[in-house]
């Protein structure tokens, strides 16, 4: 276990670091604000102490990120692999055109979580939010998975706006019993049955066990799932001049 | 009849004397327009499938065959032309969105054709370029306004940006695999490889297959991510990030699920069958300064050993969007012209969005060197560059290299039937269909791209040399090469050019 402090440090400097460091698992204290930590270090374990910048596990590939704190704006953008614990909040775009991993944030995601993620044969990639999301959760999805478990939130709809927009693949839970408002013409929304709940039985479990909550209690709630009705949205919308 | 009846927009020219009915025609063309009718002996055809792609006549071996407009027409109209009732037509029957496909056709001006090239005569000898060096190697990037030495007196190159050496001026603009087929993929790669410039992958991924063409390849990354991975983003030599087409400025793309074949979904790395769907915005992406956080997040994650374009389209407020491109920290800018092709998109905003990219080539030029950043960006022309000419004038506006994308269809088979949105290109270009695309064979396309490219950069040397202009770094920007030929004094001073005889 490497220790890195990462006060006063520029991005660049302290990425480097990173990557370069002796052993594959790295501690990095006093982030503050830091982008793009865990980006271009392959293989690494990187626990993250403070708040780091935008950025943070962009185009990730094989890293596992542990963060004690807040992360912000886009974080696991484009992620291919590997996964980010967030033991916080998360700010907007998370996890934007993700095609596998996982992201577990223990509180609230921002605006347009899970954003244009896709699925392709054994990849596919999972977002779990523990607590609300910001509007246009999961717009444009074409694949993958996103739970909202909306823990502290059980009185309203723990998802904002336009949840799906676009949406042509994938699934959407939320464990909720209010209706999320404007949902788009794309979006089938139902119930979901047991089946449903097994399928996702392991990885709330294992984000319940990551962030100290009871998986049978969340696992036992009414969830809502949300799956695009066409997988082409838009046939209907051209004609060849 | 219905009221809305749409008549062919061709009419199919037989020549029964010649025609030895041997139903090639029929075989040939994936419109089905032309058919055997046993009982007649006779060839029909379904004229309204026509699109008049020009395959059938190519192929006919007794040259039976001709194309021609359909004679018959409506009433004529200044206003209303015939094509346009006929779309309201179509639009009233579907209430669908028209879709076209390359470059807008509308009769606006080509400022191309409105300026003139300079040469020499008498006071500084042209040059003859048979015979004397004449340089149009480019290297794109950021160039420093300072150097660093090492102690023992050679450059310090770490502190230099990363730069794109091409070896003629002239790229191949981002078409994906997807919009375009296999074979056209395989040879664009194969002919910038042997050229020593560069494809670019569009933005639907990289086939495993083309991995090997690595060193001549630049990646695109836009809205919809499609196949980008860790090994993508390395496989290019330069990384482009997609934010606007001139073709289709202010709007996404979209490939319908019926173009994703198990090929191209592999390669974008979605589902057989699924829209691929690349929003208009990049949703992360609402400020220079988050653009600038995009392109160094490529850049952290490549160890900042490539440079990063940025392409955009032209529109009424290029210069200030360039400015601050320019300091974002890209490398290098393309700028794609409103008449730029596209494999698909809404017609009317194809014919009515964004402006010519002579004016916003040369009114980025001009901004950039006013504000003393022009250094921070090199500048790459896009969308309806024609010919040598066209690229010539281009560089002299300001351009560092031109893309160019039909001109490079053009010369692997493409006839400009405008019809690739409906993916059954007879050429085997437009189109996933297996026994269409088996028609256009990479190993001769591949070579008349080089030639193509060869030609160009022959006649630029030739046009150079006229000029007493040895390498194309002191063409750049050169305005003084250029004369307008009927153009208003507004246009004039957006081209920076003063008019013939002064």
């Amino acid at each position: 276990m490497i220790t890195i402090d990462a006060k006063n440090k520029y991005y660049k400097e302290l990425n480097r670091e990173i990557k370069d460091a002796p052993d594959n698992a790295v501690t990095v204290e006093n982030v503050c604000g830091q982008r793009y930590i865990g980006t271009n270090s392959p293989g690494k374990d990187i626990t993250v102490i403070g708040t780091p910048g935008n950025g943070l596990g962009a185009y990730l590939n094989s890293v596992n990120l542990v963060i004690h704190g807040n992360a912000q704006d886009a974080t696991g953008d484009t992620m291919d692999s590997g996964e980010i614990i967030i033991h916080g909040c998360v700010g907007d775009a998370c996890g934007y055109g993700m095609r596998d991993g996982k992201i577990y944030v223990k509180d609230d995601a921002g605006y347009r979580a899970g954003i244009h993620m896709k699925e392709y044969n054994e990849k596919i990639p999972n977002i779990i939010i523990g607590g609300k999301t910001g509007s246009f959760l999961g717009e444009y999805q074409a694949g993958g998975r996103i739970i909202v478990l909306g823990v502290g939130y059980e009185d309203k709809c723990p998802v904002g706006g336009f949840c799906g927009t676009g949406m042509h693949g994938g699934e959407i839970f939320i464990r909720t019993e209010k209706l999320p408002v404007n949902l788009p013409v794309q979006v089938e929304i139902t119930t979901a049955t047991p089946e449903d709940m097994d399928s996702i039985k392991a990885v709330v479990n294992e984000f319940c066990e990551k962030f100290d909550l009871k998986a049978a209690d969340i696992l036992s709630s009414h969830f809502y799932k949300l799956t695009p009705n066409s997988s082409n949205p838009y046939t209907e919308l051209y004609v060849n001049q | 009849m219905s009221v809305n009846y749409i008549p062919s927009t061709f009419a199919v020219l037989r020549d029964t004397d010649r025609c030895i009915k041997c139903r090639a025609c029929e075989r040939q063309c994936s419109n089905e327009v032309h058919y055997y009718d046993a009982d007649f002996d006779k060839m029909f055809v379904h004229e309204e499938q026509c699109v008049d792609c020009q395959r059938c006549v190519t192929i006919c071996p007794t040259k039976a065959l001709a194309i021609i407009e359909n004679p018959n027409s409506f009433r004529k109209a200044s206003n209303y032309s015939q094509q346009l009732i006929l779309e309201n037509y179509r639009q009233a029957s579907t209430g669908a969105v028209l879709l076209s496909s390359m470059g807008n056709p509308q009769d606006f001006p080509v400022y191309w054709d409105k300026m003139l090239i300079n040469a020499s005569q008498v006071t500084n000898p042209s040059i003859d370029p048979l015979r004397e060096p004449m340089e149009t190697k480019v290297f794109l990037g950021k160039k420093h306004t300072h150097i660093n030495r090492n102690p023992d007196g050679t450059i310090d190159m770490t502190e230099q940006s990363p730069q794109l050496e091409i070896k003629y001026p002239i790229m191949f603009s981002a078409m994906s695999y997807g919009s375009i087929s296999y074979n056209a993929h395989e040879s664009l790669a194969r002919a910038a490889t042997e050229l020593g410039t560069f494809y670019n992958t569009g933005e639907g991924g990289l086939h495993q297959d083309f991995y090997q063409y690595k060193t001549n390849t630049i990646v695109q990354v836009a809205s919809g991510r499609f196949g980008v991975s860790k090994d993508y983003l390395d496989a290019g030599a330069a990384i482009e990030i997609k934010m606007g087409q001139g073709a289709k400025p202010g709007i996404g793309g979209h490939l319908p699920g019926k173009k994703v074949s198990d090929d191209v979904s592999k390669t974008r790395m979605i589902p057989k069958g699924t829209d691929a769907i690349s929003p208009a915005p990049h949703h992360d992406i609402y400020s220079i300064e988050d653009l600038r956080q995009l392109i160094f997040s490529l850049k952290e994650a490549t160890d900042y050993k490539k440079p990063v374009i940025v392409k955009i389209a032209a529109v009424h407020n290029v210069a200030a969007i360039a400015s601050g491109i320019a300091r974002s920290g890209a490398d290098i800018l393309v700028i794609d012209g409103f008449r730029g092709g596209t494999g698909a998109a809404p017609t009317r905003i194809r014919d009515n969005v964004g402006i010519p990219i002579e004016l916003a080539l040369a009114s980025v030029d001009q901004r950039l060197r006013d504000e003393q950043i022009r250094n921070e960006i090199s500048i790459v022309a896009a969308g309806s560059i024609r010919s040598s000419s066209d690229a010539v004038k281009a560089f002299a506006l300001g351009a560092d290299a031109v893309y160019i994308a039909t001109p490079a269809l053009l010369a692997i088979g493409c006839h400009l039937c405008r019809s690739c949105h409906g993916a059954k290109c007879n050429w085997g270009i437009a189109t996933q269909r297996p026994d269409l695309v088996k028609r256009l064979n990479p190993d001769v396309a591949y070579k008349r791209l080089v030639n193509l490219v060869h030609a160009w950069d022959h006649e630029i040397k030739e046009m150079m040399g006229g000029m007493g202009i040895n390498s194309l770094e002191a063409l750049k920007g050169n305005r003084l090469m250029l004369r307008g030929i009927g153009l208003t004094d507004k246009e004039l001073q957006i081209l920076g050019i003063m008019h013939a005889g002064e």
